[in-house]
């Protein structure tokens, strides 16, 4: 393979440009992400292959698989292009009749276009549903667009051109200036602006130093980075390269979750594709810069998404925390001045140095810059990957991207930044994504997962479930964090299971002060958080638990009685073709009965009563 | 390295063995390496014996409390032979919203095992997991290697018969 000097980059994108945007070749883009290769689009793309050889449509049509298109909720998906026509939910026996009326024809076939839940219209483009008119690609740019496993499809579109000017035509001091011109922060949550991270280890003394990228994505409900890793594995390694000629480090690590193979899988094959073009490894681009990148994979721990126990995990050993300072910009990895940043905060670097930091900053508000990826999921009509810029409201991102909630149930609330976060009620929904406004209203950016809650989700439970998980994921290296966290879990167990007293909250307030101030790591700093959120805003709910012994939303199995409301039961016997185990006796125009011998409590029933007629 | 002595384990036979002493002898000189091992060894085993663990100290020239000390902090790593089939179910917020704790107890109750463990018949091996990022699909079960999306209580058990 041809190793690339700088004019040879250039040819190479020519050349792949002509490819890529032939308009006498139609290019079919089917998502390749996780959750369609989980609706079958891989059996998808075999059939079109298959189709396209049998017609011998091959000069006229590229089928390519894609990474993550981002609508997770409507796969597996297709785009056509020229036309942007996008087609959902596809089976392998719809293909022959898209080849032959689309393809062909050149008659979009209307059976398979996007539905809007909303106004009920069929929407044929792409970019005219609202899920992606209302979104501002810049990290995700190429989702979609390219095959994650082509490295030409990437430099076709200014691939590799960020990391050509970094090398030949800056100085790492003005690859720092640019990225703190650009005024990216951290978005792995916390929000620490790239720049300075960087400046820091670039000042550190010694010859040793790492870049490590950030890839494992513990949140529940975030999906973001695996996405960006799934879809544009390159654009990653090029933040990483740049980085790594700003500080002067030779030896990069990727850290991801043992639970993303299809990730792994393309960030391996991106790796081995840029390192035979000589763009990873020595003498990048002729320049005489050397910089080798592995992947890590981690092994199945929430805390070593923790600085420090993330370079602990590569060492070898357990991933527990330690206190800072010594920073990792002083003393990271292998006690050598190290930098890590999250896969989506260094997906934006090559676009940064490329279209320069004002570029980046133009877009945002005061404090936060560029635009925010999030994983918008849960009670939402339009689940998937969503970018907004900055200074959009939660309200645009949940009704005018997410197409709101559905079943016609009423909202209650979003839950943002995981277990380190916090839930906005309907009365905050117009605060702007920014790290301080979210911050204002209790819970925090975070990594950029988006759960959206409907009335039927119980806040007490879902505090139980955060905690849950903390108390689980605690290292259990510090006494706070350790203890503290069980404490309040089984506070939280109590208080669901019907038992809670008065005094509860105010004890759990108390140790949520205690282990916010005094836990080693931000996992402990932060675990009280949905707690807190709950209790701030639905204290009620909590009080309906401990005083009336009821959960209002219905989800609590021990405050609940399993009978059918004789005054609420329309006698439409949907429970009882709902229940698993058939321990509902109902038959037409009577009234329903519950069994509770056969009774499993498995909440089937409530969920599917569509007059809340069970108590 | 010279063959080190192979201690007798009845769900280690002797190919693996030599799977498992080249998988120590590429790693043993490679700083950190030891978490690396330890997921190769167990992709070969299963799970990790206790005198696996013991053998890959040996070979790699480390503690055994520091390999036990890994292996015990790690959730990908299992000290219990596993069943036929492993059902990991997704516990991630939106799974949770979307009601995978009535899936889970579906499939406790079906099959008679509880949450991490495996059924009498070795059949199933039920193991809940972290957020496994495909939200899009809530609630979500992976069977061996097949991810099913959309599983409620009552799907579940029609999917989990096609297992056998």
């Amino acid at each position: 393979m041809e190793r690339f000097t700088v004019e040879a980059l250039q040819t190479a994108r020519q050349e792949a440009a002509v490819v890529l945007e032939n308009p006498d070749v139609t290019h079919l883009m089917v998502c390749g992400g996780t959750g369609c290769h989980a609706t079958g689009s891989i059996a998808v793309i075999d059939r079109l292959r298959e189709e396209v050889a049998a017609r011998d449509l091959a000069d006229k049509v590229r089928v390519v698989e894609t990474g993550c298109n981002g609508f997770c909720a409507a796969g597996p998906i297709m785009v056509v292009h020229p036309g942007d026509i996008f087609y959902q939910r596809l089976k392998t026996d719809d293909i022959p009749d898209i080849i032959e009326e689309h393809i062909l024809k050149g008659q979009p076939v209307k059976k398979h276009f996007y539905k809007d839940p909303v106004s009920k219209k069929t929407i044929p483009v792409q970019n005219d549903i609202p899920f992606f008119a209302h979104q501002m690609p810049r990290a995700l740019r190429n989702k979609g667009l390219i095959d994650p496993e082509s490295i030409d499809d990437y430099i076709a579109r200014d691939g590799y051109r960020g990391t050509a000017k970094a090398l030949l035509e800056m100085s790492p001091d003005e690859i720092i200036e640019e990225v703190k011109a650009s005024g990216l922060r951290g978005r792995g949550g916390a929000g620490f602006p790239a720049g300075m991270k960087w400046q820091f280890a670039k000042a550190s003394p010694g010859d040793v130093k790492f870049v490590l990228c950030n890839a494992d994505e513990g949140d529940p409900g975030a999906f973001m980075d695996r996405s960006i890793l799934e879809a544009d594995p390159h654009a990653v390694l090029e933040g990483m390269i740049i980085a790594a000629r700003a500080i002067n480090a030779h030896q990069g690590y990727v850290y991801a979750r043992t639970e993303y193979p299809l990730a792994i899988r393309r960030l391996g094959i991106a790796i081995e594709q840029a390192s035979e073009r000589g763009l990873i490894g020595d003498d990048i681009l002729g320049t005489g810069f050397n910089f080798h990148v592995e992947i890590y994979q981690g092994a199945g721990a929430f805390v070593c998404g923790e600085e420090t126990a993330l370079m602990r995990s590569i060492e070898g050993r357990r991933g527990m925390p330690r206190p800072r300072p010594p920073f990792p910009a002083h003393k990271g990895l292998w006690e050598k001045p190290t930098i890590l940043n999250n896969v989506e905060t260094l997906a934006n670097v090559a676009q940064i140095i490329l279209n320069g930091g004002a570029w980046y900053a133009s877009v945002g508000t005061e404090t936060s810059k560029g635009t925010k990826v999030f994983a918008l999921s849960g009670d939402v009509n339009n689940i998937g990957l969503v970018e907004v810029p900055m200074g959009a409201s939660l309200r645009q991102m949940i009704y005018d991207v997410g197409g709101g909630i559905p079943r016609k149930r009423k909202f209650k609330a979003v839950q943002l930044g995981g277990p380190s976060g916090g839930c906005v009620p309907e009365e905050y929904l117009d605060t702007p994504v920014d790290y301080e406004e979210i911050a204002k209203v209790g819970a925090i950016m975070g990594s950029g997962g988006a759960i959206v809650m409907d009335e039927n989700t119980c806040m007490v439970d879902m505090a139980r479930f955060f905690m849950d998980f903390i108390q689980d994921e605690s290292c259990g290296k510090c006494t706070p964090c350790r203890e503290g966290t069980r404490r309040q879990l089984e506070l939280l167990i109590k208080i669901c299971d019907g038992h809670g007293e008065p005094q509860d909250l105010d004890e759990l307030e108390r140790l949520s002060a205690v282990i916010k101030e005094t836990a080693l790591c931000g996992l402990g700093q932060t675990g009280p958080n949905p707690v807190l959120s709950t209790l701030r805003y639905f204290r009620d709910e909590y009080e309906a638990h401990i005083h009336a012994k009821q959960c209002p939303a219905k989800r609590c199995v021990a405050l609940l009685k399993f009978e059918v409301n004789v005054d609420l039961c329309t006698r439409c016997g949907m429970c009882a073709r709902a229940c698993p185990v058939d321990a509902i006796e109902w038959e037409k125009k009577q009234l329903a009965r519950i069994d509770k011998e056969k009774c499993i409590e498995c909440l089937t029933c409530y969920d599917k009563c569509k007059f809340d007629a069970i108590d | 390295m010279s063959p080190a002595f192979r201690p007798e384990h009845a769900d280690i036979a002797s190919d693996m063995w030599s799977q498992i002493d080249e998988i120590i002898a590429a790693n043993r000189f490679v700083k950190g390496s030891v978490i690396s091992v330890l997921r190769q060894c167990q992709d070969v085993v299963g799970y990790l014996p206790v005198e696996l663990m013991e053998y890959i100290a040996g070979g790699m020239n480390l503690a055994r409390s520091d390999v036990y000390g890994v292996a015990s902090f790690y959730a990908l790593f299992s000290f219990e032979p596993k069943g036929r089939h492993t059902v990991k179910v997704c516990t991630g917020t939106a799974c949770y919203v979307k009601g995978i704790k009535e899936v889970i107890s579906r499939i406790c109750n079906e099959y008679d095992l509880e949450e991490g463990g495996t059924s009498p018949d070795m059949r199933f091996t039920l193991e809940p997991v972290r957020c496994l990022g495909a939200c899009g699909l809530a609630p979500v079960m992976v069977v061996n290697s097949d991810t099913h999306g959309d599983v409620t209580s009552d799907k579940v058990v029609d999917i989990l018969h096609t297992y056998d």
